[in-house]
């Protein structure tokens, strides 16, 4: 059998071991699953406490933001997520954990520039891509006048 | 049963969002830091051209949990924002829209680093 060194390395990535997506994946759709519905929860929760509706889902990500920041202080978040893969990593918990984790790492490089600045790692650039993304669609909209 | 369906949905939905985001990292080389920066600019653009909104519909959490929710968010809050105030809009909508949840993360985020010490990596 003669192989090209692509051809190879592709076998050599198929056979071996470490990803194993037949259980990575379901594990993320299982726990991101129960994330998602766990949030459709609070929000009929809130809901029924008296909330409209689009407070009661800001209200849900406050919470599922300090609840994943909670756990990442107390070294819980982390432990599932390397279990969870991006069941842990996709919902906004996994945004929060993105947050808090490296400003808990760096607290020891001071305050400022150690837990201050590397609060935004990740929430930097989610930020910057998100707003500017969000801006280019309303310059869009305003020029077409699609509102 | 109605109350079911709806838990079924955002199970379901909010799972396929994770689950692509796992397919992601088994097959790319993405780092987690860029799924979550393609996840909210997808969720602007999905918003933008109107696919996400059903989706939010039929979904709910499964579709606001995921971060595209968060990018959907930012699109809406631009949308209103420049129907409201014109051209202003288009800067002050994404934030407004999205104020709680970026607040809510640099604060919480600032107190649990503060109070809690970090892990000894072994």
């Amino acid at each position: 059998m003669k192989l090209t060194p692509a051809e190879y390395s592709e076998m050599a990535k198929k056979a071996s071991p470490g990803t194993k997506s037949y259980k990575t994946i379901p594990i993320a759709f299982l726990i991101g699953g129960l994330i998602c519905m766990a949030g459709e929860g609070l929000i009929n929760l809130y809901q029924y406490l008296g909330m409209d509706q689009e407070t009661a889902g800001a209200v849900t990500s406050v919470t599922l933001i300090f609840l994943a920041a909670l756990l990442t202080g107390l070294d819980l978040y982390n432990s599932i997520a390397r279990f969870a893969g991006a069941g842990t990593l996709v919902p906004i918990t996994g945004f929060s954990n993105g947050v808090v984790s490296p400003a808990l790492e760096f607290k020891s490089e001071g305050l400022v520039l150690g837990l201050g600045a590397k609060l935004f790692v990740i929430a930097g650039p989610v930020i910057v891509y998100g707003i500017s993304a969000s801006i280019v669609y309303g310059l869009i909209l305003y020029l077409f006048k699609l509102y | 049963m109605e109350i079911f369906k709806e838990y079924f949905w955002a199970f379901l939905v909010g799972g396929i969002l994770c689950a692509i985001g796992q397919v992601l990292i088994d097959y790319t080389k993405l780092t987690p830091a860029r799924i979550l920066v393609s996840y909210v600019v997808a969720g602007v653009i999905l918003g933008g051209i109107g696919v996400y909104e059903p989706l939010v519909k039929l979904a709910g959490g499964g579709a606001t949990v995921p971060l595209t929710g968060f990018g959907y968010l930012l699109a809406k809050g631009v949308k209103e924002a420049v129907a409201e105030k014109g051209l202003l809009g288009i800067l002050t909508g994404g934030f407004t829209s999205a104020s709680a949840g970026i607040a809510a993360a640099i604060f919480f985020g600032f107190l649990v680093a503060l109070i809690f010490k970090p892990k000894d990596k072994a």
